[in-house]
């Protein structure tokens, strides 16, 4: 029963679960919703922000940021070849645009997570690409930067 | 209390020791509230960026409950004279 729960909340995660929602026994719906408000929001956004190496918050997708400094975020890992990573859109999520401010004790987003550790916002993600500290964290996640591929081309 | 350019300066001068400030509204490019500011201060020294903007963070915090749209960049004297010098 408790995996169920969990998955289910992990649905309501996602954009499409309002659909999904619907389709769930009335029973299972309401467990769900008590499952939620027992996790703590902490918990939750712990274990999303050690999932993967690269964890982005942001408004919108990567595919269609919604902000301009979200869309910086994109853009800057884009350059380095960063093209996987987990971006979850708070946009759809008011929790979870809450929740994570609180988590990460930080005002705004987007936010962004390099091992599960909280990095910065745009301002900060800008700052490291310009002075090469990018290229350093990322390699320390075992991700080769394109930025090296490309200075090696030009030499 | 309306949160003005004015209002941060003197709060960045008199809470963190900002020998220099500059506060931009950039308001108008945005739908709401939104600053972009430059602070010099010597307590920036030996701190990596997370912990300046976290300063600031903290300095600020009354006011960023309004500010829709918030945009830092922090340097210590010395690298203000440097980047000024290019």
């Amino acid at each position: 029963m408790n995996y169920l729960m969990q998955s289910t909340v992990r649905c309501l995660r996602q954009r499409w679960s309002v659909y999904a929602l619907r389709e769930v026994d009335v029973q299972l719906a309401s467990l769900a919703f008590s499952a939620r408000l027992m996790c703590s929001a902490a918990k939750d956004l712990g274990d999303l922000v050690e999932k993967d190496k690269v964890v982005v918050f942001m408004k919108g997708t990567p595919a269609q940021p919604m902000c301009g400094f979200s869309n910086a975020v994109v853009q800057i890992l884009r350059m380095h070849g960063v093209n996987e990573y987990a971006a979850y859109n708070v946009l759809d999520d008011q929790d979870l645009r809450q929740g994570v401010k609180d988590y990460s004790n930080w005002p705004t987003i987007p936010q962004i997570f390099l091992n599960g550790e909280f990095v910065g916002g745009c301002d900060i993600l800008l700052q490291m690409h310009q002075n090469g500290d990018l290229v350093e964290e990322l390699q320390k996640l075992g991700i080769r930067s394109a930025l090296l591929d490309a200075e090696k081309e030009s030499k | 209390m309306a949160v003005t350019t004015d209002h941060i300066r003197d709060k960045l001068i008199k809470e963190i020791g900002a020998v220099h400030v500059e506060v931009e509204d950039t308001s108008p490019n945005r739908c709401a509230a939104s600053f972009k500011v430059l602070i010099v201060s010597p307590q920036f020294e030996g701190k990596p960026l997370l912990a300046r903007h976290r300063l600031v963070n903290t300095c600020l915090a009354e006011e960023l409950k309004e500010i829709h749209a918030f945009e830092q960049k922090t340097l210590t004297p010395e690298q203000w004279e440097k980047q000024k010098a290019q």
